[in-house]
This record gives structure tokens, C-alpha cells and sequence, in this order.
């Protein structure tokens, strides 16, 4: 967890998800995703959650994998 | 990126212009044995940049080898147009029948380059151009092809060349046009370009500068020269904290933080890019602020690179607040400047509120960045707050009302 | 009216997959703006928000009209892109790259004008015409446009992206809209100076005062004041000049490119006065334009 934003995934999801998690590691501009344990997961790179620039590209990716929580709200 | 006299005639010599024989040295003993070998009468110069070196004591005449010693002792060392001097350049005195000057540039109004020559030469072509305008001499160049040499030609002539004098002349102007353009130069002077008895044109001063934006694609005559990356040629030597912030620009990409200058004040300033900039610092010292420096943030920067600005300007001495000010932003985000300040701030221990003592960055993403400041109960304001108005704001917060 | 664009003003992005590009690509169409491609070599075939793609400007002006270019390419290849645009026939080209040095600049000016085309820039955002059309990347997402630009009777031009949205939005927050927004470019060697585009809004019926932003450094502003006092100008100016100062600290440049006092017609001190005696009105202070303005048009 950032200071300001949260990023929260959820494995189950990510994994039944044909390369959702590559697909989510491209689409993020600011790195926010890494390979996980295995390539169909991914981890949450926490040094570069606070530049999370809001672009939704994850969650449009993944809907319902990936959540992005505004800590300021 | 200005060149020495030194520099500036070495270039020229490479291209077949004449320059007087001549000696870099560092010591009144190396000077004395380079008139020595010279002979005859010389001048010692201080290498230093401006415009005003003689007046200022930095060029004196000499003669014989002690002479040229002791003139060399007086110079060097001392400070002469905001510089210490630390060589000079010793060279045979040539006795000149005419005295011309030449500046091969740019017409910013006209956007092409420029040939502006006098034969009132010797003297700064501005100061010519405002006391004797006739006697300056104009011809524009065309980018689209070669330097040509018939435009050098004219100009010979508007100068009121014949003969050999007017051939040898079109040779040096159409050096000194190629000279500009092929190393990126804002202008190649010759300022005081003797014509000598026996029909010589030799160059016995000039001003050149690379520009900037040039350099990155300069780097054979750069490094010819024996010039290095850590020698900025700014108008002083970069200070610590300076070349710092060219060290956090450079590592991350994202965003700019423009020319980063350290001020002797107290009152911080992480402030927008460009006129935002200038504006805001205007603003600063008008209501009596004491900046502790300039250093614009823009270019849709990084939290990163805002939190470690904001972490550099708060680690100066004498800041224990800092302003965060900017005009309506397009593509920089105010809620990551937002963050990147208030992360900078907490990580020194500080508390934001009291900390940052006005946010005015309206524009992009304001209503985020609103949440942020008003959950660190930090002030901010919106785009109906002027710049002058949020400075003055920032200025009472520091120095009391 | 307004000048340079209208409605039906169709422009293309070379560079459009770039950070920026993608970024003020979205943001012009939510604005309205008609943008009938983008160029990106080697990435020919794909889409940016709905804009195809091409590998070259040909490409798109042989299939459909082009009326302006909007270049945000690596500096390397910024000359290039604008001869490339101009050799296909595109008549207006904003060039956003910052960094690009007097001779390429200069002779990129060159060029265009010997077919016929205009260059705004470069280091700039490009041109507005409020709820007309967005040409480059000035007020940022369209809901900030809004905020900022509005229509109206003032012309405004500026050496700095940044203020040109400032006062922008500082004339729109005081009732007062523009005709046409223009950031000109901060370098010293740009496409159109204040003196060039002033004929344009002198021969615009909507266009009734001009507001221009000024910095320290070059000629524009004197060739602006003898413009002025030549052609006899309907129109009032006025005119913000920052950098006060850096009168006292010659050589050493903030902000852009362009600003940098080595002599003395470089100096805001100097441009107030030319200026003034043109009988330009110099505002101490961005918050002062407006009523500055509103007591021009009342003539």
C-alpha cells in the first residue's frame, strides 16, 4: 500500500485470465505490475503504487482483479 | 556554452582564418619565456569570458620578456568579469591599417541567419550599431543550401573593399558563416579583424558559444578543444546543491525540472515550469521574499521526482518552509505534485501543514489533488487566487505578517 | 471567426504514440477537435482512440485533407518530421519539441516559407479556438479546457504554454473570452513572433484586444512595438512581461531557452519601455490584464 493509493489484486481472478497478467505488467505505464511466482500471476510493485496516474487501463484489463483505491477518498 | 578567446581562435585557424602567433600560459614565468620567443611587442590576455576584458585591466600591452611577465603577474589571479583568472594568452602585437569586425548569427525577427559586419570594428557591434548605424553592414543566409560565398562578397563591398582586399575579405566572412553553422554556434564574432599594411586580414579577437540544445551533437570539437562534461560554462561554477538537482532530473525522465539555481535566501520554492516560473519568482521577490532558490517543476513530472525536489529545497540551511506555486497546468498533474511534495515532507519528519505554507497548482486533476492537500490540512487554493496573490499569502506565512 | 482554425479544421499528430502524445491526442478529441491520423514510424496499422496510424504523412494527406501538423517527436527526428509534413503539403505546423536548436529552427522557418506554410513554435503548445477547436496540447483534459478558455473578443499570444492557460483562465475568470489562444514558443528562434501573427488578429472582425505574455530575452517584443507604431493597430495591447529579475543577473537563463539577458533590448526593463512608448500597456502583474482589457475596449 502507497501513501496515497492502493493497489489490490486478486490471484484467483488474474490466473483464470488468458495472460491477463502479462497483459496487465504492459498496459500499466508506471510499473506498477511485476511477474508474480509463476507468469499467469502477478505481484504489486509497492515502490511505484503513489505514481499510479489513475489511467484505469489495469481495471479495464481486469475488472474484476484488479482494484485501485484512492487512500485521500 | 561560451568558448575562450583561446578556444574561439584555435576554431578559426582550423578553418583558414589568420590569428596571431600566440601562447596559452599559466604563470608569469611561462609568459615572460613566450614573448621571449615571440619578440617584439605583445599582448597579454586573460581568458575569461565578457565583453569588457580590457576595460576591466584583463588585456595589457607589453613589451620584451620581463615586461610580459610582469603584465602576466598582474592578471593572473585576479578577478576580472566575474571571473578568476587563471591563464592568459600571449601574442604578438599586430598593427592593424583598418580594423573591421564580423559576427556571423542569428536575425531572430527575420529567423535566418545573419552577417553583420563594420568597419568601426574593435568596439562591441551593438554599441556601433547605436552610435554609427551607417556604418553597419547586413546580409542575410539561406539554410536551404550551401554558405554562399557572393553574399560575403556584398558585404566586402557595402565595407568598401577593392581589389585583393575585397576577395581575402569574402574568404573570411564565408568561413566564419560556415563556422556557425557547422558547430551549432549563437554566433561567430571576429570583433576586431585587422587589416594589415601589407594586405593581411588576421583575427585578433573573437566570441563564439555553442548553443546548448548543440552540444549533444558537438562532442568531436568539444572534446578537440579538451573541454569536459563537468565544465558547464555557466555564468559561475555550479554549486553542490545545483548539480544535485541535475543529477534527480536526470534519473528519472519523467517530468523536468528546468534550470535549478541556488539563491542565498530562506523561502523555498518547488514551482511550475517555465513562465509559471519566472512569474512566481517576479512575484516572490516583490513582496519581499528572499528566495533560497529557483527551480521549475514541469513537463508532467513523477511523484518520485517532485518528492525528491521538494526533499533538495527543504535540505537547504536556512528553509524550514517552502511554496508550492504554478500557473493553471495542461499536462503536469496537480494530485502527483500534490503527492510528491507531501511524501518529500513527511519522509524529513516535517509536518506538511505547517511545512508547506500555500499550494497553487489549479489545472489538470485539481479536484484530486484538492482531497489530497485538504486530508494534510495543507492551504491551498484554486485558480481564482492569482500568483501574486498565493506568493504574498506564502510570503506572510514565512516572514510574519 | 477566430484566426488560423475553424470547426471544419482537420489536423494529424506525428509522434501520436508517444507518453504526451497519446495523452493530448485523447484529450483534443473530448475537446472536438478532428484529428484524421497520427505518424509513428514502424507502428503504421494501429490505432490511438480511434486515430489510425500510419508510417507517413503521404499516407494520409494523399487519402484525405490534412490543414495542420502537431509535431511531438524525439528531437532528433523533430526537422525531419516538419520537412516531411511540409514536403506533403500541410500548410500549419505546431511544433511542440523542445530542445531544437536556431539552425535547425531556422531552417525549418525557411522551408516552410518557401511553400507557402506556417510554423508555430517550436517549444510550444499549440493554438485554441475556444469550443471551436483544440490544434496541440494547451489547458490539459478537456474538462480543464473548459475552465479555462472560452470564447470571446481577445487575442492572446505567448512565449509560455504554461501562462498562456494562466491568463487565459485569469481573463475567464474575470468575464472576458478569447477569439484565439496562441503559445508561440519559448526559443529564441521561433516560426511566428508577435509581429508576425498581429496582421491575423488586426484582420479578424472578432478579435478586439490582444493580451500578449512576455519574457526576457530576444527582439520580439521591440519588432512587435514598431509593428504597432506602423501599421497604425486597432487593436489595443497588453501585455505582461516576467523576469523582472533577472535584469540584474546577465548570462544566466531560467524558464526556457529563449530567456537569457546578454544585452540590453534583451531586458524586461528595456521591453517595458520599448513597448510602453508604442503605447503597449504593460500590466505589473497577471491579475491587473483584465481590467486592463475591459478599460481598453471602452476605448
Amino acid at each position: 500500500m502507497g501513501m496515497f493509493i492502493s493497489v489490490e489484486t486478486d490471484d484467483t481472478v488474474i490466473r483464470k485470465g488468458n495472460g491477463l497478467a502479462k497483459r496487465l505488467i504492459e498496459v500499466c505505464p508506471v510499473n506498477i505490475f511485476a511477474a508474480g511466482t509463476d507468469a499467469n500471476s502477478v505481484a504489486v510493485v509497492e515502490d511505484n503504487v503513489d505514481e499510479c496516474t489513475l489511467c484505469d487501463l489495469c481495471t479495464q484489463a481486469s475488472p474484476d482483479g484488479v482494484r485501485v483505491v484512492k487512500l485521500y477518498d | 556554452m561560451h568558448f575562450y578567446e583561446f578556444e574561439a581562435k584555435r576554431i578559426l585557424a582550423k578553418h583558414g582564418v589568420a590569428v596571431p602567433k600566440g601562447k596559452l600560459v599559466g604563470s608569469a614565468a611561462e609568459a615572460a619565456s613566450a614573448a621571449q620567443e615571440l619578440g617584439g611587442d605583445v599582448y597579454v590576455k586573460a581568458q575569461v569570458f565578457g565583453r569588457n576584458r580590457g576595460k576591466a585591466g584583463g588585456i595589457k600591452e607589453a613589451s620584451g620578456a620581463a615586461d610580459a611577465g610582469k603584465a602576466a603577474a598582474a592578471i593572473i589571479g585576479t578577478e576580472i568579469c566575474g571571473a578568476k583568472v587563471d591563464r592568459v594568452l600571449v601574442e604578438e602585437k599586430i598593427a592593424a591599417e583598418t580594423l573591421f569586425a564580423i559576427n556571423a548569427t542569428y536575425d531572430a525577427a527575420a529567423k535566418r541567419p545573419v552577417l553583420v559586419a563594420t568597419d568601426a570594428g574593435g568596439k562591441d557591434l551593438d554599441d556601433v550599431n547605436d552610435e554609427t548605424p551607417e556604418r553597419v553592414k547586413r546580409r542575410h543566409l539561406s539554410l536551404l543550401g550551401p554558405v554562399l560565398p557572393y553574399r560575403s562578397k556584398e558585404l566586402a563591398h557595402d565595407l568598401g573593399l577593392s581589389g585583393s582586399g575585397l576577395n581575402r575579405m569574402t574568404g573570411v566572412v564565408t568561413r566564419l558563416a560556415e563556422i556557425c553553422r557547422q558547430y551549432d554556434l549563437t554566433h561567430a564574432e571576429v570583433n576586431a579583424l585587422a587589416l594589415t599594411s601589407d594586405g593581411r586580414l588576421v583575427a585578433l579577437d573573437a566570441h563564439m558559444e555553442l548553443e546548448a540544445e548543440g552540444r549533444y551533437r558537438q562532442k568531436g570539437i568539444v572534446e578537440e578543444l579538451g573541454i569536459t562534461d563537468a565544465d558547464t560554462r555557466g555564468a559561475r561554477a555550479p554549486t553542490e546543491w545545483e548539480l544535485e538537482a541535475i543529477r534527480i532530473d536526470e534519473e528519472d525522465p519523467r517530468g523536468l525540472i528546468g534550470p535549478a539555481v541556488d539563491f542565498d535566501g530562506d523561502m523555498g520554492l518547488v514551482i511550475g515550469a517555465g513562465g509559471g516560473s519566472i512569474t512566481t519568482f517576479d512575484a516572490v521577490k516583490r513582496l519581499g521574499g528572499n528566495p533560497a532558490n529557483y527551480a521549475a517543476l514541469g513537463g508532467n513530472p513523477s511523484v518520485d521526482k517532485a518528492r525528491r525536489l521538494t526533499k533538495l529545497v527543504l535540505s537547504k540551511p536556512k528553509v524550514n518552509k517552502i511554496c508550492v506555486i504554478s500557473n493553471v497546468v495542461s499536462n503536469t498533474r496537480a494530485d502527483l505534485v500534490a503527492r510528491g511534495v507531501i511524501k518529500g515532507v513527511l519522509e524529513l519528519g516535517l509536518d506538511p501543514a505547517e511545512t508547506i505554507t500555500i499550494f497553487r497548482v489549479p489545472g489538470a486533476w485539481e479536484a484530486d489533488a484538492a482531497k489530497i492537500l485538504k486530508k494534510y490540512n495543507i492551504d491551498y487554493c484554486d485558480r481564482t487566487v492569482s500568483i501574486s496573490e498565493a506568493a504574498r499569502r506564502a510570503v506572510a506565512k514565512v516572514y510574519g505578517e | 471567426m477566430a484566426i488560423l482554425l475553424n470547426e471544419d479544421f482537420q489536423f494529424i499528430v506525428q509522434g501520436i504514440t508517444g507518453r504526451e502524445a497519446v495523452n493530448f491526442t485523447r484529450e483534443c478529441l473530448e475537446y472536438g477537435s478532428k484529428i484524421v491520423g497520427g505518424v509513428t514510424p514502424g507502428k503504421g496499422g494501429r490505432d490511438v482512440y480511434g486515430v489510425p496510424v500510419f508510417d507517413t504523412v503521404r499516407e494520409i494527406t494523399e487519402s484525405r485533407r490534412v490543414d495542420g501538423s502537431v509535431i511531438t517527436v524525439p528531437l532528433a527526428f523533430a526537422a525531419d518530421a516538419a520537412i516531411e509534413a511540409i514536403d506533403a503539403g500541410v500548410k500549419l505546423i505546431v511544433i511542440i519539441t523542445e530542445g531544437i536548436t536556431r539552425l535547425d529552427a531556422a531552417m525549418i522557418v525557411e522551408y516552410a516559407d518557401y511553400h507557402g506554410a506556417r510554423v508555430i513554435g517550436p517549444n510550444c503548445l499549440g493554438v485554441m479556438v475556444p469550443n471551436v477547436c483544440r490544434f496541440g496540447s494547451l489547458g490539459g483534459p478537456a474538462v480543464d479546457v473548459r475552465k479555462a478558455f472560452t470564447p470571446g473578443n481577445v487575442g492572446v499570444m505567448s512565449r509560455s504554454g504554461g501562462m498562456t492557460t494562466e491568463i487565459c483562465s485569469t481573463l475567464t475568470t474575470n468575464g472576458l473570452g478569447q477569439s484565439t489562444a496562441l503559445s508561440i514558443g519559448g526559443d529564441p528562434v521561433i516560426g511566428s513572433t508577435y509581429a508576425d501573427l498581429m496582421p491575423l488578429f488586426e484582420a479578424d472582425p472578432d478579435t478586439e484586444a490582444v493580451v500578449i505574455y512576455s519574457e526576457p530575452g530576444g527582439s520580439a517584443e521591440a519588432e512587435l512595438a514598431k509593428w504597432v507604431e506602423d501599421n497604425n493597430s486597432r487593436l489595443p495591447i497588453i501585455a505582461f512581461v516576467s523576469g523582472r529579475f533577472m535584469d540584474d543577473m546577465p548570462g544566466m537563463s531560467f524558464g526556457h531557452a529563449g530567456t537569457v539577458v546578454n544585452r540590453k533590448e534583451d531586458s524586461p526593463a528595456e521591453k517595458i519601455r520599448r513597448m510602453g512608448a508604442a503605447g503597449i500597456r504593460v500590466a505589473d502583474q497577471v491579475g491587473d490584464i483584465p481590467d486592463l482589457v475591459k478599460e481598453a475596449l471602452k476605448g
